[in-house]
């Protein structure tokens, strides 16, 4: 696999209230980003237990993005 | 103002109208509700939001506005006891305060909010474009549209203006407007699309209509009318140049059958809207082609035979029965056949021979003939020799169609003149068919007679003789009478003569016993609204009727007889009914120029078309007249300047999957019974185009702040990055003018919020250039400067933004008003030149700028001081609306309250202070009302679900295209049945459309389903749709999940059909993934004590008990001292204030209030008491009190806080150290008490920004040092006042204060931290000094004065604190109680059910303190209201006998909500756990995550249910990865 063909699978938590109603928004402006990003929606990034980061790259993610 | 209530004991109506949904509004509706009222939201654009929604931070915490106002937005949007009215204004109130009656207009909106999804689909197929208004004019927007991406109602809605005037002069109604946007943006099939929804015959039209649509057009106000007609000629032959598409047979529905005589232009449409009605429709045509005058009269250079046939046949092939070559003799014959109504539609065909010597001789021709006789061939090119048409031909007549005749006749090689009676000028043909006459060598006679056609000696024509004609004109009965010039016959020598006079129709066939009644003048007597004739059944339209008309007459009339035989068959009343009309949009000069000055408008004249050279054209029939090509017809199509905004060409109607738009929507009136009514109409930034010093509108890098804040945005037109907008460039030097509006001879106030905002739009500027430096996109060095007169940083935290902005962000601070701004044409750059005292030789400087910024001030918009008017209320000079001091939101009328800067220019925080003040104010008056006419929703009761196989119903949604159109939605649904658990899966064309909601309450009770998963837009939005849904269907609302599969996927991924549905498949997946281990949680209920706890027997605490008590709340005041009364009892006077005279002085409004709260029955005021502990939490709090040391305690639901603030007393400028020195309520006490005292007071000094002061600005001071001055110039006016201050901070009308004290002569000596004055004691008896830089003068002086009176701050009161810690309530660097959200919740603590009000939040003003004190009211009576609490259900759950006690959860959370229990016992049989009260709990999930023994768990948001959606989305085995964990419910009852 090159660096131009790789595409980082990649979990990101988001807060209800700012980062998950952003990424609504991305849509609302169709702004493009790659289908390898997926969103998991927290209450709060509070919520965010050290153990659901672990358990994504044990899983396979190749990166953890936290937005709140 | 206490109102009485009509009729004493009537009930009052418990609704209240909020008008404005600013943030005001909101505020004001989201109160009311929670209160049990029911709320009408009255707002005038198509979505809520305000002023707020457009801007991008908010001073002085930085947060985006959108992230702060976005949940306000949405609570409001969905609150069942709101009923947000979009598009609505107030026309009328009757009645009074209780019971009013309000008439509203509401506009149309055009679709329907119920049906939109705001999905997109119409705005994009939209072909308008006009000036995005919420971008404040700097990017594009189309008539429909969404006010902004996160607008409420999330839906759509279209702009129209009015009828485009092009359109209006069209007899048809064609869309002009609307073909030509779709011509612009090269939608040619569209284009023709719109043509023909009201025109079946546009290459017709497009080269023969008379066009009165280009007469009308606005475009000649600029320079020259749009070619329309050229346009639409054009669209038809890009079409017409592609192979014909086949026209499906319309579908025939409908018995009855319709006979229609003349297959000509009229009777051809009336067949066409028959036909797609579903009649069956037979067209009896006596000639041998269809097409009528089109085909026959009109010659073939002018309009090609193939245009015809094509347009007639699209006809035709809808199912029409055309009989060729079969005329009608006899009407009785068409009823017999079993026809069911007949249209007459016959033309005029018949041209008229003048009775006069020689008519009848050979070669005299009629042009009707004449003409048809060519179309059909009869002269063959170069048949000179024809016996009938001579060499020399004379065409008698001056119209068009004499002009088709003579023209055609040069077109079969003859010599050809014209003669009519008519002079130059006034013959009735066009122009430019005149001068192209004369170009092709027709010889022109007008203004002669015919009086008799010459014999050649063997029968035919060798002339005609005619005269001058003097005068004629036309008598009543449409007889001629002419006035011929003696002596002046002459003989135009000819051997052919075509009349062409006139035409009638050829009404034969119509036997006189028919029962239809005919004119004087020949023509079929019609009604003209129905075009019945006098026998049932029978129609007429057309030429027949009218005479000569042009084609898109008959095209008009031929509609209108087919809608009136619509009407007729289908036993409806003839007459139409009356529709209600847009009005037509005529462009005032003054706008034309406007929009040419602001750069929307250029000039350019018509884009010129091809035409055939004069030596071709004569020779043939060739079409004289070419057409655009693409690019010509898309620059004349982008000339138009759109005057109806939406042009109705449905483009949208044809989008939308949701069927939600309907063009033919009216406007409604509507009236609504309300108690009471809240005004929080905003405000508007002042016009600055009208400051033209500054060129706005002229200059492109001059902006107004607003649009600057949109700039800054990044859901603005620049994505975030500051473009400038004449290149797009990143402005490097950007200046802010200050007071653009405000404090000048127009606006006698200051604004308020400008300076403030100016210095965060330049914080956030710096802030964009450091963040573009960092990704490499550009430099940092980015230099701001503003040109202010005083900054008003007055409230909480701004001085320290403001100096912040200074020190840290460099933002360069120039005191002085610029009077004019040059630009330089080449770079469109900015230069200012202003007096300096650091400058050269001519002390000037002059500078240069990228981009200029006008800080504009805030004024009231014209249709809000209707609105005043409307009401009743009283209004000030400028349009505010007048309050007093001691009823600050009580408008003139009773019953009518107000908030925000409606009532005064001011920032986010008071404007929501004063939106819950309002609130309360109509909650007390309607108080009885409460949930009167709240709505309750109903369920049925729920499943048990638990224990039950999982059987998941997950449900996907296409969203019309906007999934469907980019990713395999039936693919994601095949895929979602195959996961585990999941019973059944389904796609849909729009899930949360109301057939599809009940489709999915039905599937889950046939199908037995337990967890349902949409997979469709956002939960944000549509969650609680879904989960209500499944409530109607008997489940718990928790076991409910979504995938957001449109705006996370199919918007974002549009590019890319398999990554999207693999994503998709993803996200389903993970869904059913999570919602496998859902779990019904129930919504527990806490009863509510309704008391009110008020700390603080000042005004604030006062005002807020006879708040509460006055709607039914029982309150305890308590107050350390042993009088009530706080810092009130120290005021003797107030500001001086206009239009508020014969008020109340301190101590007799103190009295007054004092009084009413003793007499009050639900207040209980405890004197010399203090609160030691509290305990509880919001609804059930238990407070300790002692007073002289008894202890007692209090059960209350709610605590304000309103300890108030004290004069700070330090030993700055030698306070204490001379009886000469004092502080200002020090000397208000002296200026009340002694007059005596103050004879021979020569000269009082006072010095602003005392000790802490230096720090934050005290808000009052500067106000309060006027005041005192201005009493001391009025008790003394001899006596001199200097003021030595920084800044002079009077905001608002506060302004009016300061010049006052201007002009009564006070002097003022502007200082600097950096050089404070000194005050220097005398040694014995002599006089203070006072030292002091003076900045205006650059040198030193020296006051010598007999007073000096120190303007020190409010610092907290003392024991805040200590009371502060006890209650476990923040409080800020200063001292002063901190507030839950400085923007938003200004009364509110953090902690639920605890507010606060008056100067224990920061220094206020009375009018203020009473406002917010109402507010904390509010908020309070937000609980008190309540008889029972629901708990917030996805809240923290302790397993208590996994607990150690350790006391994380405790010191984590944000609310202070865990409490060690010693009603639980944790790991090891230890007494005390901690202990989450689930009515307080707010569910962040902070201590569940945290809590190191993970005996925690956040129910809907449990380990297990996040980690089965982290297992899913990699695909490892879901059932594997299982924490095995006991039901939360079971756990929870085992413990309990």
């Amino acid at each position: 696999m090159t660096s131009e063909t790789f595409q980082p699978n990649i979990v990101a938590f988001c807060c209800h209230y700012c980062a998950y109603a952003a990424a609504d928004l991305a849509g609302s402006m169709r702004l493009e980003y790659p289908t390898s990003l997926k969103v998991i929606e927290l209450p709060c990034t509070g919520k965010l237990d050290v153990v659901y980061v672990l358990r994504a790259f044990e899983d396979g993610a190749d990166g953890v993005m936290v937005a709140g | 103002m206490r109102v009485e209530l009509v009729g004493g004991d009537k009930q009052p109506v418990g609704a209240v109208m909020v008008v404005g949904g600013g943030i005001a509004g909101m505020q004001a509706s989201l109160d009311l509700a929670d209160q049990g009222f029911k709320v009408y939201l009255v707002e005038a654009k198509s979505a809520i939001g305000g002023k707020m929604a457009q801007l991008d931070k908010t001073f002085p915490t930085n947060d985006c506005a959108m992230c702060t106002i976005s949940p306000k937005l949405v609570e409001t949007g969905s609150h069942p006891n709101i009923e947000i009215l979009t598009n609505t204004e107030v026309r009328e109130i009757t009645g009074q305060a209780g019971d009013f009656s309000v008439h509203l207009r509401r506009a149309p909106r055009y679709v329907d909010t119920s049906r939109c999804v705001a999905c997109g689909d119409c705005s994009n197929v939209c072909p308008v474009i006009i000036p995005d208004v919420f971008n404040e004019g700097l990017a594009p927007r189309h008539a429909v549209y969404k006010l902004y991406p996160q607008a409420v109602p999330n839906a759509y809605a279209i702009e129209k203006r009015g009828i485009a005037p092009c359109r209006d002069a069209c007899p048809a109604g064609q869309r002009a407007q609307g073909y030509i946007a779709l011509i612009r943006e090269g939608r040619w099939q569209d284009a023709l699309r719109v043509i023909k929804m009201d025109n079946p015959f546009p290459g017709i039209c497009g080269r023969i209509c008379n066009h009165r649509c280009e007469t009308a057009c606005n475009r000649g106000l600029v320079d020259e009318a749009i070619n329309i007609r050229a346009l639409k000629r054009f669209v038809t032959d890009k079409v017409y140049e592609q192979p014909r598409q086949p026209v499906s047979a319309a579908l025939r529905t409908q018995p009855q059958r319709v006979a229609i005589i003349g297959a000509g232009p009229c009777g051809l449409t009336a067949a066409q809207d028959l036909a797609l009605a579903g009649y069956a429709v037979t067209v009896f045509e006596a000639m041998p082609v269809p097409g009528g005058m089109l085909r026959l009269g009109v010659p073939e250079y002018r309009l090609p035979t193939e245009i015809i046939e094509r347009e007639v046949q699209d006809i035709i092939d809808l199912g029409v029965d055309l009989r060729l070559n079969h005329r009608i003799n006899n009407m009785d014959e068409v009823f017999e056949q079993g026809f069911d109504a007949v249209l007459v539609a016959v033309g005029a065909h018949e041209g008229v021979r003048l009775p006069i010597p020689g008519a009848g001789l050979d070669g005299v021709l009629v042009n009707t003939h004449f003409l048809r006789d060519v179309r059909l061939g009869k002269y063959s090119d170069g048949a000179q020799g024809d016996a009938e048409l001579g060499h020399n031909v004379l065409v008698l007549g001056g119209g068009n169609v004499a002009i088709d005749c003579a023209r055609s006749a040069v077109r079969l090689g003859r010599e050809v003149q014209m003669a009519c009676l008519e002079g130059w000028g006034q013959m009735p043909a066009h122009e430019w068919e005149i001068q192209a006459a004369q170009a092709e060598g027709i010889a022109l006679h007008p203004g002669f007679t015919f009086e008799r056609i010459l014999d050649d000696g063997n029968g035919r024509v060798a002339g005609v003789e005619c005269q001058r004609v003097a005068s004629f004109s036309f008598d009543e009965r449409g007889r001629l009478h002419v006035e011929k010039v003696p002596d002046s016959t002459l003989v135009i020598p000819c051997d052919t003569v075509i009349f062409s006079v006139g035409q009638r129709a050829g009404l034969a066939f119509i036997p006189g016993d028919a029962n239809v009644g005919l004119t004087d003048r020949q023509m079929i007597a019609v009604n003209p609204n129905t075009l019945a004739t006098s026998r049932p059944g029978v129609f007429a339209a057309g030429d027949c009727i009218s005479g000569t008309a042009f084609v898109i007459e008959a095209v008009d009339r031929g509609h209108t007889a087919a809608r009136s035989i619509l009407r007729y068959l289908q036993g409806e009343a003839l007459e139409p009914a009356p529709k209600p009309e847009l009005p037509v949009v005529r462009l005032s000069p003054r706008e034309v120029e406007e929009r040419l000055r602001d750069g929307e408008i250029h000039r350019s004249g018509r884009v010129p078309l091809p035409e055939l050279p004069v030596e071709q054209r004569i020779n043939s029939f060739a079409e004289v007249e070419g057409g655009y090509d693409e690019q010509s017809a898309q620059a004349e199509a982008a000339r138009c300047l759109a005057c109806g905004i939406c042009s109705e060409c449905m483009s949208c109607v044809f989008a939308c999957g949701r069927e939600a738009i309907n063009h033919d929507e009216a406007e409604r009136f509507e009236e609504v019974r309300v108690g009471a009514l809240i005004l929080a109409p905003g405000y508007q930034v002042y016009n600055a185009h009208l400051s033209e010093e500054y060129g706005l509108g002229r200059y492109p890098n001059v902006v107004t702040a607003l649009q600057y804040e949109r700039l800054l945005s990044a859901s603005g037109p620049t994505g975030g990055h500051v473009k400038r907008p004449s290149d797009d460039r990143s402005p490097k030097r950007i200046a802010f003018l200050q007071c653009v509006g405000s404090r000048d001879q127009s606006h006698d106030y200051c604004s308020s919020v400008c300076c403030m905002y100016a210095a965060k739009e330049a914080i956030m500027t710096v802030e964009h250039a450091r963040a573009e430096a960092r990704d490499g996109n550009g430099a940092a060095d980015v230099h701001c400067q503003v040109f202010f007169m005083d900054t008003r940083a007055y409230s909480k935290g701004y001085e320290e933004y403001y100096r912040r902005a200074e020190n840290k962000y460099g933002v360069q601070y120039t005191r002085c008003r610029l009077s004019d701004i040059k630009e330089d044409p080449q770079t469109k750059n900015l230069q200012v030149r202003y007096a300096a005292p650091e400058a050269g030789a001519d002390g000037m400087i002059e500078q240069e700028f990228d981009l200029v910024v006008l800080s504009v001030g805030m004024e009231i918009a014209e249709p809000v001081k209707q609105l005043g008017r409307t009401l009743g209320v009283q209004l000030d000079d400028y349009g505010f609306c007048h309050t007093t001091l001691f009823d600050p939101l009580q408008t003139s009328r009773p019953g009518v309250y107000v908030a925000g800067p409606f009532r005064e220019p001011k920032d986010i925080p008071e404007t929501v202070v004063e939106a819950s003040g309002a609130a309360a104010n109509a909650a007390r008056l309607l108080a009885p009302a409460r949930y009167t006419l709240a709505n309750v929703q109903e369920y049925p009761p729920e499943k048990d679900v638990t224990g039950e196989a999982t059987r998941i119903g997950v449900f996907v949604c296409h969203c019309g295209s906007n999934i469907g159109g980019y990713l395999d939605v039936p693919g994601v649904a095949e895929y979602a049945r195959s996961l585990p658990g999941v019973a059944h899966a389904e796609d849909n064309l729009y899930t949360c459309s109301q057939d599809t909601i009940a489709h999915i309450i039905d599937q889950v009770k046939t199908l037995g389903l337990n967890r349902v998963v949409v997979a469709s837009c956002t939960p944000l939005t549509h969650e609680p749709l879904f989960q209500d849904a499944i409530r109607q269907a008997g489940l718990n609302p928790h076991l409910f999940e979504m995938a957001n599969i449109r705006n996370q996927c199919s918007w974002v991924h549009s590019s890319d059909w398999q990554g999207g549905t693999e994503k998709a498949k993803s996200l389903v997946r993970m869904a059913v993934a999570r919602a496998a281990r859902l779990e019904a949680l129930q919504i527990r209920e806490v009863p509510v004590n309704n008391t009110a706890l008020v700390i603080g027997g000042g005004a604030a605490g006062m005002v807020a008990a006879l708040t509460l008590a006055g709607q039914g709340f029982p309150v305890h005041i308590i107050e350390r001292e042993a009088e009530l009364g706080g810092n009130l009892r120290r005021l003797h006077y107030f500001v001086p204030s206009n239009g508020d005279s014969g008020r109340l002085s301190p101590q007799e409004y103190l009295a007054d209030l004092e009084q009413r709260v003793n007499q009050h029955p639900l207040v209980t005021t405890h004197l010399s008491t203090e609160l030691i502990d509290s305990a509880g939490f919001k609804g059930n709090f238990i407070s300790t009190l002692v007073c002289q040391g008894q202890v007692s305690t209090v059960k209350h639901g709610a605590t304000l806080i309103a300890t108030g603030g004290v004069e700070y007393k330090g030993r700055e400028y030698a306070y204490g150290q001379d009886s000469r020195i004092l502080t200002q309520l020090e000397f208000e006490a002296l200026l009340a008490a002694s007059q005596s005292a103050l004879q021979g007071l020569k000269s009082v000094a006072m010095i602003q920004c005392v000790g802490p002061a230096e720090k934050y600005c005290s808000r009052l001071c500067c106000t309060t040092a006027l005041k005192n001055a201005l009493k001391l110039k009025e008790l003394n006016p001899q006596t001199d006042v200097s003021i030595i201050y920084r800044d002079i901070r009077t905001y608002g009308f506060k302004e009016r204060v300061y010049t006052e004290a201007r002009r009564a002569g006070m002097r003022f000596i502007r200082y600097d931290f950096d050089r404070k004055p000194q005050v220097i004691l005398p040694d014995g008896e002599g006089a203070l000094a006072i030292r002091v830089w003076d900045l205006g003068l650059n040198r030193e002086l020296e006051l010598k004065p007999d007073l000096l009176v120190l303007s020190t701050p409010i610092v907290p009161a003392k024991g805040a604190k200590e009371l502060a810690s006890r209650l476990k309530l923040p409080i800020d660097m200063d001292g002063f109680f901190l507030e839950a959200h400085v923007k938003l919740r200004p009364v509110d603590f953090a902690v639920d059910g605890v507010f606060m009000a008056g100067m224990a939040h920061y220094p206020k003003f009375l009018d203020e303190t009473i406002a917010q004190a109402q507010a904390a009211a509010s908020r309070a009576a937000s609980i008190l209201s309540q008889e029972m609490m629901l708990a917030n259900a996805r809240v923290a759950h302790v397993d208590a006998l996994k607990c150690v006690g350790c006391l994380t959860c405790v010191r984590l959370c944000p609310y202070d909500v865990p409490r060690i229990s010693l009603d639980f016992t944790g790991v090891g049989n230890i007494l005390g756990a901690a202990y989450i009260e689930p009515a307080i709990c707010h569910g962040c999930g902070s201590c569940a995550s945290e809590c190191p023994a993970q005996a925690i768990q956040l129910l809907h948001y449990t380990d297990v249910q996040l980690l089965n959606k982290v297992d899913a989305l990699f695909e490892v085995d879901v059932q594997s990865a299982f924490i095995p964990l006991e039901s939360v419910e079971d756990r929870r009852a085992g413990q309990l």
